[in-house]
């Protein structure tokens, strides 16, 4: 029997394992791919340009591309149409493209965390506790404006989000994706139960609650534009960072310790940026339900797996989508406005059917 | 449970310095204790394989030593250092690990699964380098992998994607590399395979490996060292021939077994009669 020391020659295996020592080509495969996430990109990049201007440009009221050039350019004559531009849908335009990159960059967060396809912003309890914010303010408080409800709605995600993450953090083993999906569902639910309870006992808080609840860019002027915006700010700053390790955590938790991250601290990172960039955007307009859900399964098509593409890409499809959605609302039955969110459910649902009907879905 | 015959000193007598040892470890999850009072120590170069029955606890005890477990009394040493005390990104450059049977993300690249092998050597003043560039470039060609480096590893084989895992880990050029039943789901030529691999790591590269295995052939084949466990306790280490014994099979295994020489290797082989009570 030989003992361990005459181990080499059983350990020259026969040949073919190891080629040639030196530098591996890089492929044109890998070549391809940073083309196409750098064109996509670009694409993306007027995408939102054009939208943006279409959401200046396209209202109820027909102003030509000259007067919103002039208005824009020249505030000095405050004529009716001037007005319009710039107190009505500069505002919007901004406010859209805020949520929108909100929505957009939470949702590939979300289905990062949970390693769920169908993961979106409202599964991890932060669009029930927004909704049961607001509506305990309009409720208790008698608050009646979107800018009151704003920190309510916030105050909600954030005890909505705070919760989740500790009730799914309670077991062995912290924050799972199972754990943080089912701790989301298990909240949301009763969330909406106590809504509901609300709703259904005073007709008062239902009528002001129901146009919040659809998700509008509509009557929200400047000063909620302003309030959400350093939470989106630090939301987005927060999620690029977030970005690289996700790519870590989804390789699973225990490779993503043996490559040196700390799990629990990008969980929680991930989380803090999901709620204040949907916190945000849910106080800003309400629930807007498909955005989260949709978009990082269109920029995955081109960005494959890497979320230090796919985390930026998504919010710029997400404001690319939600400002055409909003110009759509209004031009579709004019005189009326149709809600940015019901527009978006309506093009999101088929969309979304004819996506899974297309590829596999993916997660992360 | 008397184990004769083999040695029951965790170290092979004669080697280099150790590198990572469990001082009287016990691991626990919840309230069930997994493994007790273990006692083991790594020698530098050393290629170890663990042994066991099902539930034994050696998966466990390798995730304590990869720091993926924290001991509920005991303590785990890296270098001489406390591992639960170093942190994260220090031990991963020491330190690799590959859990059973990982899960790469649908659509992920050969060649972006081993440049996350490069995460320990980053930071946000270094992103990626040269450096990186070319411990990617190398561990794909090492491993035969370059011409795969831009499929997407949920397209490979079995025996292909553990390659490329294994790529990952070599890019991440630690020292020290734990890998968690690296054959499960490989038919007998992608276990070969990938155990050539290992050992060719251990042989050429000089990596320090630990592997749980649970072919116990194989591991008296390619590991220099057996560290045999039973019921959450260390039953014998030593060699492949001091411990593969036809008494430790009885009382470890449950099973009736002949320790014949491999006719290839010399190593002892289990030929097994029947199974025991």
């Amino acid at each position: 029997m030989s003992s361990s020391t005459d181990a080499a020659p059983r350990r020259q295996g026969p040949g073919g394992l190891g080629g040639p020592e030196g530098t591996a080509p890089r492929h044109g495969g890998l070549l391809r791919q940073r083309r196409s996430r750098l064109l996509g990109l670009l694409l993306l990049l007027v995408l939102v340009v054009v939208a943006a201007t279409l959401s200046i440009a396209v209202g109820s009221r027909g102003i030509g591309l000259g007067a919103v050039w002039q208005a824009l350019t020249d505030p000095g004559v405050p004529t009716e149409e001037t007005v319009i531009v710039r107190e009505l849908r500069l505002p919007r335009t901004a406010l859209g493209l805020m949520v929108g990159l909100s929505l957009g960059v939470a949702g590939a967060l979300a289905q990062g965390h949970t390693r769920n396809p169908l993961g979106d912003p409202g599964l991890l309890g932060v669009t029930a506790g927004a909704s049961l914010g607001v509506v305990l303010a309009i409720h208790l408080l008698g608050v009646g404006t979107p800018a009151g409800y704003v920190w309510f709605a916030f105050a909600g995600a954030l005890v909505g989000t705070v919760l989740v993450f500790s009730l799914g953090s309670a077991g062995r083993g912290g924050a799972t994706p199972v754990t943080l999906a089912l701790a989301g569902a298990a909240l949301s639910a009763l969330f909406y139960a106590l809504v509901r309870a609300v709703l259904v006992s005073d007709t008062d808080s239902l009528d002001a609650f129901r146009f919040w609840v659809v998700g509008a860019l509509a009557g929200r002027g400047a000063d909620v534009a302003w309030q959400v915006a350093p939470f989106i700010a630090a939301g987005l700053v927060l999620a690029l960072v977030n970005a690289p390790a996700l790519d870590l955590l989804g390789l699973g938790e225990d490779v993503a310790r043996g490559l040196g991250q700390r799990v629990w601290l990008a969980r929680s990172v991930g989380l803090a940026a999901v709620t204040l960039l949907c916190g945000a955007a849910t106080a800003a307009c309400g629930p807007i339900a498909f955005v989260g859900l949709v978009v990082p399964h269109v920029v995955r098509v081109f960005t494959g797996p890497a979320h230090r593409w796919l985390v930026p890409c998504s919010g710029l499809l997400g404001a690319a989508l939600l400002l055409v959605a909003d110009v759509l609302g209004r031009v579709v039955v004019r005189p009326g406005e149709l809600q940015v969110g019901i527009v978006l459910a309506l093009l999101g649902a088929p969309f979304f059917i004819a996506l899974i009907r297309r590829r596999r879905l993916v997660s992360t | 449970m008397t184990v004769n015959s083999a040695t029951t000193t965790p170290t092979l007598p004669g080697t280099g310095t150790v590198r990572l040892a469990a001082e009287s470890v016990s691991l626990a999850y919840d309230d069930r204790v997994v493994v007790r009072d273990l006692d083991l120590e790594l020698t530098d170069g050393s290629f170890t394989a663990v042994v066991g029955p099902n539930g034994c606890g050696k998966s466990t005890l390798l995730r304590a030593l990869g720091r993926l477990l924290r001991p509920v009394s005991g303590q785990v040493l890296l270098d001489g250092r406390a591992i639960a005390r170093t942190p994260t990104r220090e031990v991963a450059r020491v330190l690799g690990l590959l859990p059973q049977t990982p899960v790469a993300p649908e659509g992920l690249t050969v060649g972006d699964l081993v440049a996350r092998g490069r995460h320990p050597h980053q930071s946000w003043l270094r992103q990626w380098s040269r450096d990186d560039e070319a411990a990617v470039a190398e561990a794909l060609t090492w491993t035969d992998m370059a011409d795969l480096a831009d499929r997407p590893v949920d397209e490979l084989s079995g025996g292909q994607r553990q390659r490329a895992w294994i790529s990952m880990a070599l890019a991440q050029g630690t020292d020290l590399l734990l890998l968690d039943e690296p054959t499960t789901y490989l038919d007998l030529s992608h276990q070969i395979d990938v155990l050539e691999l290992v050992a060719r790591l251990h042989a050429e590269r000089g990596r320090t490996v630990v592997v749980v295995l649970h072919d116990l052939n194989l591991a008296a084949r390619y590991a220099q060292r057996l560290v045999a466990m039973d019921d959450g306790a260390l039953v014998a280490s030593g060699t492949p021939a001091e411990v593969l014994t036809e008494q430790l099979l009885a009382d470890v295994f449950d099973l009736e077994a002949r320790i014949v020489p491999d006719p290839v290797a010399g190593t002892p082989m289990v030929v097994p009669v029947r199974r025991l009570r």
